[in-house]
């Protein structure tokens, strides 16, 4: 049993979702534990960046529970036949802002230069005086490598420098959990490095990361826990070593031979 | 060229007040209406698109009703009907409150359509954040939603301005009615339209402008 682990961070329960009659995730469970980097996998139409939607309410969910830290995201259960309601605009975003997220397209605000884009949050949401965010903005701007880059607005930086704003802009509000959506997804190839290494970066300093992606080198170098989803469901999870080297499922051994070329060349 | 009487210089000279103080009703009642139906407009276009639901009907309806109603008939239902219901408006603040309701309805359609032409993107990084929704509204929505806002409003504020003419029905001496007047007197007539043609066409210029150095201004908005 696992009574001897500590609480999940992140808890999802038979989470479900349909748009309109067809039913994208039929019933997720999932454990993330602080200082983890979990990685879901799973072919396009799985279900894997809804559930990630749901976990900070960009999409709502219809059934089961996620309990971030113990607390309930979106919802609160009352009266005698335990009607869910929706909490409030305050409470969703008090939540939200324990949550980052980077997404698939950057999403940086256009008419913001880099630090403003990573300020706004610290301002209005943390509400730290001005000065400190912006200690704090060129801080992670240059941990992301982009201190010279600072006063560019997004316009003015490539795909890989401003989804590394974007990473800079999640993890300077503190998280206590950062998601990240295909993030390398639009980039050109030769700037899926930069971005991964600034990913790798945050796992070893114990950021606790929950990602979909498609870069399965990465997820098996740097997840501690690989979730296989597959027709809305969880078909598989474990170890990087359990996953990509003992499959048990037909569809996994499938969906990984995709990448035989690629997970082959490090073996 | 001697200014004696008879010449178009010397009417003008001759109308020269009349014509100012047409120039300035024309002016302060376009203005008026624009300050007016922009924030109104704001207001109904963010009820339009975030309201919930009878509300947004509720806007919908005034917005439908209006934008199919001539604005001659506004003005002068705002001027002879609201007197009939014993509602004494001066004809300027008549002309100006029936221009402001029927601009109103084309601004708050306008940013409805700017509002809902953004990338949903912006708006979820926000979220994500932890943004509530008045702070998305001020710091990403509003922001990006002006730099698209910005050439459909420039047009309608154009309009306003040539709208203001009708004024002249319920007689309020606006530039047009004040040339007219001129011409009443020294029967110059295609001098005088001409002139009024010129001026309108000055004022318009203007604010095109104007328009398009802001623009330039939210050049680096590129999205």
């Amino acid at each position: 049993m696992s009574t001897s682990k500590p609480t999940p961070l992140l808890q999802a329960r038979g989470v479900k979702k349909s748009f309109g009659d067809l039913q994208i995730l039929k019933g997720i469970d999932l454990d993330v534990h602080q200082g983890q980097v979990v990685a879901l996998i799973g072919a396009s139409g799985s279900g894997k960046t809804t559930f990630l939607r749901c976990i900070n309410l960009l999409e709502e969910y219809e059934g089961g529970t996620i309990l971030l830290d113990g607390e309930q995201i979106g919802y609160r259960v009352e009266g005698e036949n335990d009607e869910r309601r929706r909490l409030s605009e305050a409470r969703v975003s008090a939540q939200r802002a324990r949550i980052g997220m980077v997404f698939q397209s950057f999403n940086l605000f256009p008419h913001m230069s880099a630090e403003q884009n990573v300020m706004l949050g610290l301002t209005k949401v943390r509400g730290k005086p001005k000065a400190e965010a912006q200690e704090i903005a060129r801080h992670w701007l240059a941990r992301v490598g982009l201190a010279d880059r600072r006063d560019h607005y997004p316009y003015q930086l490539s795909g890989g420098q401003q989804q590394r704003v974007a990473i800079a802009r999640a993890v300077a509000m503190e998280p206590r959990l950062l998601l990240f959506d295909e993030v390398t997804s639009a980039l050109d190839p030769e700037l899926v490095a930069e971005v991964l290494a600034v990913m790798q970066d945050l796992a070893k300093s114990g950021m606790t990361m929950l990602l979909v992606s498609h870069e399965m080198l990465f997820v098996r170098q740097v997840a501690d826990h690989v979730v296989f989803m597959d027709g809305g469901l969880v078909a598989q999870a474990g170890s990087p070593a359990e996953i990509f080297e003992r499959p048990s499922t037909p569809r996994l051994r499938q969906f990984l031979g995709r990448f035989h070329g690629i997970l082959s060349s490090v073996t | 060229m001697a200014l004696e009487r008879g010449t178009f210089l010397y009417e003008i000279w001759v109308a020269r007040w009349s014509l100012l103080s047409g120039l300035g009703i024309t002016v302060s009642s376009a203005a008026l209406t624009i300050v007016i139906a922009t924030l109104l407009g704001m207001i109904l276009g963010i009820g339009l698109t975030y309201g919930w639901r009878p509300l947004r009907w509720l806007i919908r309806l005034y917005v439908d009703v209006l934008r199919g109603i001539p604005v001659l008939v506004l003005i002068l239902f705002a001027y002879y009907g609201l007197a009939m219901f014993k509602i004494n408006v001066p004809p300027f603040w008549a002309g100006v409150i029936a221009l402001a309701a029927f601009s109103t309805a084309h601004i708050a359609e306008t940013i409805r359509g700017g509002i809902q032409s953004l990338p949903q993107g912006q708006t979820e990084a926000a979220k994500a954040i932890g943004l509530q929704f008045h702070q998305r509204l001020a710091y990403v929505i509003i922001p990006l939603a002006t730099r698209r806002v910005l050439p459909p409003w420039m047009n309608t504020c154009a309009e306003i301005v040539k709208n203001t003419t009708l004024l002249s029905i319920i007689g309020v001496v606006e530039f047009l009615l004040s040339n007219q007047q001129a011409i009443a007197r020294n029967y110059l007539v295609l001098q005088f339209y001409l002139l009024a043609a010129v001026v309108y066409l000055l004022i318009n210029f203007t604010i095109s402008q104007l328009g398009a150095m802001l623009e330039r201004r939210y050049a680096h908005f590129r999205y």
